[in-house]
């Protein structure tokens, strides 16, 4: 564990001599190559993909659906959770909805979206809000149901009103619960809106990457799932850098703990 | 506790009475939502003609197959990954470089390889389900505590009991946390795999309802799926208690004191 | 032949950034069969450390360990070591009774007998009609004294303890001191404590290590020669005790300020 930090140069080994494999194995054996193209031949696809400007489109259409979908359902879930979270009448009232709802796997919701809202961005941002809803909803309600008694009493002494101790005290003392469920969500919002793509799309990289697969370009199917899978990266580090911003106070608090 | 309950089932019905009235009514469009009754007489039309079940037993053969192939291979590899630095490390890049791909585009690769066959489907499931179990186990195994380990050493038993009696049972929680997060996930994909490559299954059937414009069978189709996702919850609880009635007992006693 | 023989026992760890700190100094000793014997030290003097070595979970730097007349180099297959940490060091998903005879298991003994032997064990540490509860069902007390059947089912020959009374209450451990005296008379097993507690070493010890501070040498062995069976009041009552304790205290003291 002690040398964890320093380069995996045993991994990297094991990854390039895959590449070099598949590489070899599709220069060597023409019936594959239909399928998987040498990775030289993808990656240069890619790259000429990217210069021509024709995948960047399809990359920035997901993106903006991504974004879209993922902060509409975020905000909508926090505020909800917090409401449902903090009021007992309004939680029991909702408790079995939500019970009832939410065993359903959410991409079920892609063919009424599309009956209600047509094909289009609005029907796949729809889906995709649907969807990441749940664990931030979830995690929120839970959050904010387990703030300590005393801290919200702390709160009234200090005679806060109802709003301020709701975003001042019971909002962040339900923080930790909240990114969980939002980083949960992250890649729910990311699958939802490649499928929403997919199922019933005309543009983004969903769509491209399985139209691409239809009319046999494996080489620019496989580009696009690399460009895919950057995003979802990127995506995750970028949430993870915030999260250490955010939640600097907690990451204190639990290294104190564990000494 | 029982009020409360007794709210929710009440509102929950009075949300259902209101669909009802409103389609009855016709207040919108009755294409996109016909009444309630409607669709539950479809689906219990569905359900004794054994036309829903079928459907149904086509998904699950798929996605059970993906999913256990998925704990085949991968407890195993996290639990190596978990107890050796080497295989971790020889295993790591691999792993990161594949996890950020969202599930669904693997469908077109595997559409690529099988066509529509059911080994695409259970290579799909395989595919999503892999992360969650491998990273479970990984931790799990890695987290056992020295001083179970050194105790189980000093006892003489040899490195393969140790992993057998002492190692499996102690990160049994977390496996079953990664298999019992993969459960949703697998249900999830085998629908979105069916909705775009398959003749069968209740995926292709709910999407195929909607192009066919039979929209209470959509709707029927839905519900059938939500009782499925509700039941494989259940079974998994129940396996659960089966298999590990001390760790159930063990949370009970943490969540009461 | 004496049951354990450690020869100029030496420790060190490489710490990260590359430095070395020596935790055991030099350390030779012997332990004959039968006997109850105790290193006392301040906390952090490498005691547990010492334990592993012998117990054959860490490789010693330099020097030998023989248990048995055969040189340690895995743990040896007639030795337990019980930990402070029962709560970690018990089977969670075993009952009391599954935990026992784990010990029976690990020779190889899966009969139904084992399943007897190991009720009369739960019996002799007190914990009749517990078999069935899991361990963290049990207070600390009683865990300690499942992990204490549990090593003695396997019926070693040595049975090491790293302070496995520390992180109980003043009570508890008088109870379980008595509980682990009787054991040791009944069954002859020797024994190898370690505690920071000097009136339970003196209290419970045919002899008695002091161990300095790091890098934790042998200043002293004291012989202790109190009547057995020894008695919590009578015993700690005598004169002498006091005078053992304060010797022992002061020693420590003068060695300790670094």
């Amino acid at each position: 564990m002690n040398d964890s930090r320093s380069f995996n140069w045993q991994g990297w080994s094991v990854f390039g001599a895959l590449l070099l494999l598949w590489e070899c194995a599709s220069r060597f054996n023409p019936d594959l190559q239909l399928y998987l193209p040498p990775v030289s031949q993808i990656l240069g696809t890619l790259a000429r993909l990217i210069v021509s400007g024709q995948i960047v489109t399809h990359l920035a259409i997901t993106f903006t659906r991504f974004l879209e979908g993922y902060f509409l359902a975020a905000v909508i879930a926090v505020i909800l959770g917090a409401v449902l979270g903090y009021f007992r009448f309004a939680h029991s009232l909702f408790e079995t909805v939500i019970e009832f709802l939410r065993p359903m796997p959410s991409v079920a919701i892609i063919p009424v979206a599309v009956l209600l809202l047509g094909i289009g961005d609005s029907m796949i941002v729809a889906v995709t809000v649907y969807a990441s809803l749940w664990p931030v909803l979830i995690n929120t309600i839970d959050g904010v149901r387990h703030t300590e008694r005393t801290l919200i009493d702390t709160g009234r002494t200090f005679g806060l009103s109802r709003r301020r101790l709701l975003w001042q005290v019971v909002l962040p003392a339900a923080s930790p619960y909240i990114v969980t469920g939002l980083r949960v969500s992250l890649s729910i919002a990311l699958i939802l809106v490649t499928t929403g793509e997919m199922v019933a799309g005309s543009r983004g990289l969903g769509f491209f990457i399985l139209d691409q697969e239809r009319s046999m370009n494996s080489g620019n199917m496989y580009a696009g799932i690399i460009l895919v899978a950057g995003l979802g990266y990127l995506l995750n580090r970028l949430f993870l850098l915030c999260e250490e911003r955010a939640m600097k106070w907690r990451h204190g608090m639990i290294a104190r703990e564990a000494v | 506790m029982r009020e409360s309950r007794f709210n929710g089932v009440l509102f929950l019905i009075g949300l259902l009475l209101v669909w009802e009235l409103v389609a009855q009514a016709e207040l919108i469009n009755p294409l996109i939502v016909p009444p309630l009754s409607r669709i539950l007489r479809i689906f219990a039309e569905l359900f004794w003609s054994g036309h829903i079940p079928l459907q149904i037993l086509a998904s699950m053969k798929r996605a059970l197959l993906g999913y256990f192939l998925a704990a085949a291979v991968f407890i195993p590899l996290g639990i190596s990954m978990g107890l050796s630095q080497t295989v971790y490390r020889l295993f790591e890049v691999v792993v990161e470089m594949l996890r950020p791909v969202p599930p669904p585009v693997m469908i077109p690769v595997a559409l690529l390889f099988f066509g529509l066959e059911d080994e695409m489907k259970i290579f799909v499931i395989f595919f999503s389900c892999a992360w969650p179990i491998l990273l479970n186990a990984l931790d799990g195994a890695r987290n056992v505590d020295r001083v179970l380990l050194n105790t189980a050493r000093t006892f003489g038993l040899p490195q393969r009991k140790i992993i057998w009696n002492v190692i499996l049972p102690a990160s049994s929680p977390q496996i079953m946390t990664g298999l019992k997060v993969s459960l949703p996930i697998m249900l999830i994909l085998v629908v979105i795999s069916e909705m775009v490559g398959s003749t069968d299954g209740i995926g292709y059937f709910i999407l195929d309802s909607q192009r066919r414009f039979r929209i209470a069978q959509m709707y029927a189709g839905m519900f059938a799926l939500a009782i499925l996702g509700y039941t494989l919850n259940q079974v998994f609880s129940l396996l659960y208690k089966l298999v590990m009635p001390w760790h159930v007992a063990l949370m009970r006693l943490r969540d009461g004191s | 032949m004496p049951i354990l023989e450690v020869q100029n026992l030496s420790k060190t760890y490489r710490q990260m950034g590359g430095e070395t700190t020596l935790a055991i100094g030099d350390i030779s000793c012997k332990v004959e069969p039968g006997e109850f014997v105790s290193f006392v030290g301040p906390s952090g003097c490498g005691k547990t450390t010492l334990l592993m070595s012998i117990a054959g979970l860490i490789a010693p730097s330099t020097g030998k360990i023989i248990v048995h007349g055969k040189e340690v180099s895995g743990p040896p297959a007639n030795l337990i070591l019980v930990f402070q940490e029962f709560n970690k060091s018990l089977f969670a998903w075993r009952s009391v009774l599954g935990n026992v005879r784990f010990g029976l298991e690990a020779r190889g003994n899966h009969s139904r007998e084992s399943a007897n032997k190991a009720r009369s064990l739960i019996e002799l540490v007190g914990l009749k009609g517990f078999e069935n509860h899991y361990p963290w069902e049990l207070s600390g007390g009683m865990q300690q004294r499942v992990a204490i059947a549990r090593a003695l089912a396997y019926e070693p020959e040595l049975l090491l303890m790293d302070e496995p009374f520390g992180s109980l209450d003043a009570l508890t451990r008088l109870e379980l001191e008595d509980t682990l005296l009787k054991l040791w008379e009944e069954l002859g097993t020797t024994i190898l404590f370690i505690t920071h507690d000097i009136e339970e070493a003196i209290y419970l010890s045919d002899r008695i290590w002091l161990l300095s501070r790091r890098p934790s040498q042998i200043v002293e062995e004291l012989a202790i020669d109190f009547a057995r069976p020894r008695d919590q009041i009578t015993t700690r009552a005598e004169a002498r005790f006091m005078g053992i304790r304060n010797r022992i205290y002061q020693r420590i003291n003068s060695e300790g300020a670094p």
